[in-house]
């Protein structure tokens, strides 16, 4: 895994002049033992009129060099926010971020001061965003926004920068490229809005890439091909991915582990066969559940039942125990720890084994 | 882009006939006795009667003598012709004597409006709910529920007078120092509404999806505040501006009058005042044109800056 990058490296190259420069990009800059990218007992709140709201409740994941995580959750389970206070655009206020760590390459980001952190942005860290049409700045071409990364981070000249942002945007596959340089956001599908989206998030050759939601803006049809090529470009970039997303069936052909999130917590963490093959949490068990299949016909579509909390009133004891089809009276009371179940699977469920062995869907 | 332009020319043209000929009838439709309006208390003679009807082509009357003169007035003003005013002089010559003064005055107005107004509007928008943006806000409130009418002498009282820092009246021939404050009491109300218009558009701006993905992209805060979200927070402003910068150029009667400023908004004043039929009309046929061209500048600009709107 050491060495040059083989087929794109020198494409790659003219991208990352300054960073290049300093270091020489190992393939494995983990630091022994660590992660590349870990949050720890992560808590954020939302400061509003009307209330505190708990919106991150003691979140724990990690990223490993060259993998994807999936992060699963329904809206307003936090998973968003999260990554937002990993890139470190929360908005503050209202955001607050009470305590945890989130460690890349071993430095603690939260620590670090706002310059700092810019510098990390884009660089080391980069992210997508939902709906490109309102990411995009209206008014800029959007040859001169995938430029201006180019020429702002990594000191390229306008004329650089402009074969620079070409050449990315062949990489994401927009046809007649250099054509469309001068377009608008608005001038696009789209698919080639998200295309766009993604070319001026690998400007500044990340190790990660945060793609939030990247599909769920977009057409069925379309949703394939841009998860296809986030996958291919992560593999060939070697980039490590965080994938947030709702949609299940985006997961399972892309992602090596899942966390899903419920209330601001991870309720269970997994390999994306075991989570699917036997989930050892009710909520996720829940989610599968209520994904119509082709085979069952006739038969009235699962669901979860109830809605998600209201995160300035969270439940006692486990969060999700007001729906949860298994709860007990310790459900109510205590608040469940993780579970580990070997295989690095974790489940905060009092009942994660019964749950997990349950086949009964 | 071109095809709009042209369209909106055409359309200048339907707009320009429509309001000489309102302001045309206004004036003079409705008159009883011309020649003994223009005479005032003095007796006509017959030969006078004669020569007058003759000159105006009053011997035509009814709607068909109406737009006889109408078109005879529209067709020397497309030669250039604005007439004679009832005082005898070259209404081209009053013009062409006002306009300079009052297009000094209002680009005076019109720096002070953008270089403050947009400036603090910008600064506000930023730093929402801090002491600087409560005070503008404060401060743009009194300058709006304040008319000009009151304005203007306090200021011309208070800075010309009592602390003599600037000169109390302007005169004829007025040089820049002396049409400075005017300047700033006619850009005064404009810049309130620039302020609050820019505070909000930035307040606005800086919570869009865009501005997010700017920081994801490592800019820094000057940058992110001063290109994306200035450039798009303009959009509103501009057109505010554009308009404003025709309704200045329309002459300010109120501030021209009071610091006794010999421009346009003074001259209609005294053509209202003094009932001068063909001075008002001449006066009100060029604002219009000033007015129709500021527009169609603001449509065209409004086009540059948000590249969404496309005028096919």
């Amino acid at each position: 895994m050491r060495g040059n990058r083989p087929t794109r490296g020198s494409e790659r190259k003219a991208g990352a002049v300054s960073q290049s420069a300093v270091q020489p990009t190992p393939a494995s800059p983990t630091p022994e033992g660590g992660h590349l990218l870990e949050v720890r007992d992560l808590h954020v709140e939302f400061r509003t009129g009307e209330g505190v709201a708990k919106v991150i409740n003691g979140v724990s994941y990690h990223l490993d060099a060259g993998e994807t995580l999936a992060v699963l959750g329904e809206s307003g389970s936090g998973k968003s926010v999260t990554a937002q206070a990993i890139m470190g655009i929360l908005d503050t206020p209202p955001a607050v971020i009470r305590s945890g760590q989130i460690r890349y390459q071993g430095r603690d980001l939260l620590a670090q001061s706002e310059e700092q952190r810019r510098q990390v942005r884009g660089t080391e860290i980069a992210m997508i965003f939902q709906d490109a049409l309102s990411a995009l700045n209206p008014t800029f071409p959007v040859g001169w926004q995938i430029g201006e990364t180019l020429r702002q981070r990594a000191g390229m000249s306008r004329g650089d920068a402009r074969r620079r942002a070409i050449e990315l945007m062949e990489l994401v596959k927009i046809p007649a490229a250099a054509s469309r340089l001068g377009d608008y956001p608005h001038q696009f599908s789209g698919g080639m809005r998200q295309r766009v989206m993604i070319a001026m998030a690998l400007a500044l050759n990340p190790k990660v890439l945060i793609a939030d939601e990247p599909t769920t803006a977009l057409d069925v049809t379309v949703q394939a091909q841009i998860m296809d090529l986030l996958s291919d470009l992560r593999r060939d970039l070697r980039m490590a991915m965080i994938l947030i997303t709702h949609d299940l069936g985006v997961v399972a052909g892309v992602a090596d582990r899942i966390a899903v999130m419920y209330a601001g917590r991870i309720v269970e963490h997994a390999d994306v066969r075991s989570l699917y093959k036997t989930p050892a949490h009710p909520y996720t068990k829940g989610l599968l559940e209520s994904i119509p299949r082709l085979d069952f016909h006739g038969q009235q579509l699962s669901t979860i039942r109830g809605l998600p909390p209201n995160l300035m009133r969270i439940p006692s004891g486990c969060p999700f125990h007001p729906r949860c089809p298994y709860v007990q009276q310790v459900c109510v009371d205590v608040v469940p720890h993780d579970l580990v179940l070997g295989d690095g699977r974790t489940s905060a469920c009092h009942f994660a084994q019964e749950v997990r062995d349950d086949r009964a869907r | 882009m071109v095809r709009f332009i042209l369209r909106r020319l055409l359309q200048m043209v339907l707009a320009f006939f429509g309001t000489t000929l309102i302001v045309y009838a206004l004036m003079f439709a409705g008159q009883g006795d011309p020649i003994q309006a223009l005479a005032g208390e003095r007796p006509v003679t017959e030969a006078q009667r004669a020569y007058l009807t003759e000159k105006f082509h009053l011997d035509r009357t009814g709607i068909d003598g109406f737009f006889y003169r109408y078109f005879d007035y529209i067709r020397n003003l497309l030669q250039g012709d604005l007439g004679e005013s009832l005082t005898g002089r070259q209404i081209g010559d009053i013009l062409a004597a006002a306009w300079p003064v009052t297009i000094k005055l209002a680009l005076i107005a019109m720096a002070v409006t953008v270089l403050v107004g947009v400036t603090a509007g910008v600064l506000a928008g930023v730093r929402r709910a801090s002491i600087f943006d409560n005070s503008t806000l404060l401060l743009t409130l009194v300058v709006l529920a304040v008319p000009t009418i009151v304005l203007a002498p306090i200021a011309q009282y208070l800075l010309g007078v009592r602390w003599q820092l600037f000169p109390p009246t302007a005169g004829a021939d007025p040089d820049f120092y002396s049409l400075l404050l005017p300047g700033i009491v006619l850009g005064s109300l404009s810049l309130a509404t620039a302020l609050r218009l820019t505070r909000t558009a930035v307040a606005e701006n800086l919570r869009a999806d865009y501005v997010r993905t700017a920081r994801s992209k490592g800019l820094v805060k000057r940058r992110i505040v001063g290109i994306h979200v200035l450039r798009n927070s303009l959009i509103p402003v501009v057109t505010f501006l554009g308009v404003e910068l025709g309704n200045l150029m329309g002459g300010a009667i109120i501030t021209e009058g009071v610091f006794n400023i010999p421009g346009v908004g003074f001259n209609l004043f005294r053509a209202i005042r003094t009932e001068d039929g063909p001075l008002v009309v001449g006066i009100v046929s060029v604002l219009v044109v000033v007015y129709l061209i500021a527009n169609l500048v603001v449509d065209v600009l409004y086009a540059v800056l948000d590249p969404r709107i496309r005028y096919e």
